[in-house]
């Protein structure tokens, strides 16, 4: 996917944006096709904690390149991707300081902890 | 072939393509809203996965995950239908776009058809969320008795005086996790919470191919009066945006639901 991408020749009295060329937009669509069926396949060797990475991992990937080439963040402002990462980034942070939050508790780190059991 | 009505730039921006930007900034913005919006839902993903990992490696068993590849191959066909839309209106293909919106509008329905048939086994069956979790599974192997840690002596003040949690309503799950007898077998316990979560997720995620179903509708029904061409596609390129985020959001749902191990 990272060959250089043409530009179409826009006409030039009307800037309509950057056009993505069907043949990169056609590799994509094959690339996520091939993706989905590896993360399926994937999914069926067990591999410990690792399946979760890897799971991520191809996901990651995937939404990269619809973000880069299906919402053509690549050709855009850089403006446009700073908002996106903020976003990103912040969902990061909720997600991660939770998870730190709700594993610091007495009936997660104590076994057999838990006064609010019914009996 | 394109029409030759004028859009006028509104009196507001310089030229038609600070227009355009202007319009795409302020999409990425809500697309942003959107991603905290479902990063809330993850967030609950990841801490009942975290504090239940058992319920979600028994419970995704019963999901199917060809449909929910089929589903995922689905949306991204459509994706890539509505990418080839947003060059067809850039590019002044009036035909081709109002074909290509159809395209990707039956690929949405498809989904939601994949979906209903998803959700009625679990109606059927009854997967459903907290309280009304009533699936005939075997019954859940008994918890070890509660054996409460000896609590430490309080030393004047610094006993703690917040008393214990209450129980919420029926349908939460209990804190921490449940102590099973070694070897014992059947389901564990509060497998409701997997189905709390994934029709939550998987609910906003429909509502938003519902809304992009009518969104895309609307851009067919004004492509097909001519309103977009070379120098005005930004509804076109916009309402793409949206239907993207709905893809890339199922690409996280369906790996996370689906294909736990």
């Amino acid at each position: 996917m990272t060959e250089p991408t043409r530009s179409l020749p826009a006409t030039p009295e009307h800037t309509v944006g950057h056009v993505v060329p069907v043949r990169v937009l056609a590799r994509v669509w094959g690339a996520l096709l091939v993706l989905t069926v590896v993360t399926v396949a994937v999914a069926r060797v067990d591999l410990g904690s690792l399946n979760l990475d890897i799971a991520m991992l191809i996901a990651t990937v995937k939404a990269t390149l619809v973000v880069l080439y299906f919402m053509h963040l690549r050709y855009d402002r850089p403006i446009l991707a700073v908002v996106f990462a903020a976003a990103l980034l912040f969902v990061a942070l909720f997600v991660s300081i939770t998870l730190l939050d709700t594993h610091a508790y007495a009936h997660n780190l104590i076994p057999d902890y838990g006064p609010a059991l019914p009996k | 072939m394109a029409d030759t009505r004028t859009h006028a730039v509104a009196h507001h921006f310089d030229d038609a393509e600070q227009q355009r930007e202007a319009g795409k900034l302020g999409m990425w913005i809500f697309l942003a809203t959107e991603i905290l919006l479902f990063g809330g839902l993850f967030c609950a993903y990841a801490v009942y996965r975290s504090n239940h990992p058992e319920v979600f490696i028994y419970a995704h068993r019963f999901l199917d995950p060809s449909l929910g590849a089929l589903n995922t191959a689905v949306l991204i066909c459509s994706s890539f239908t509505m990418a080839l839309a947003v060059r067809a209106a850039q590019l002044g293909r009036r035909r081709q776009l109002v074909g290509l919106l159809g395209a990707t509008i039956a690929l949405a329905v498809c989904f939601l058809g994949v979906k209903g048939i998803e959700y009625e086994r679990k109606w059927k069956e009854g997967l459903l969320w907290g309280a009304r979790f009533h699936a005939k599974l075997a019954p859940a192997p008994p918890a070890l008795p509660q054996t409460l840690p000896p609590v430490p002596p309080a030393e004047g003040e610094e006993r703690s005086l917040i008393p214990p949690a209450a129980t919420g309503p029926s349908g939460l799950a209990r804190p921490g996790r449940a102590e099973v007898a070694e070897g014992a077998q059947g389901p564990p316990h509060d497998v409701q919470m997997f189905f709390a979560v994934y029709f939550m997720m998987t609910g906003l995620h429909g509502v938003h191919v519902i809304v992009g179903i009518v969104l895309l509708g609307w851009m067919m029904v004004r492509a097909r009066r001519g309103e977009f061409g070379p120098e005005y596609a930004t509804p076109v390129d916009l309402a793409g945006l949206y239907w993207h985020l709905v893809d890339l959001i199922w690409i996280f749902l369906f790996p996370l639901l689906y294909l736990i191990r």
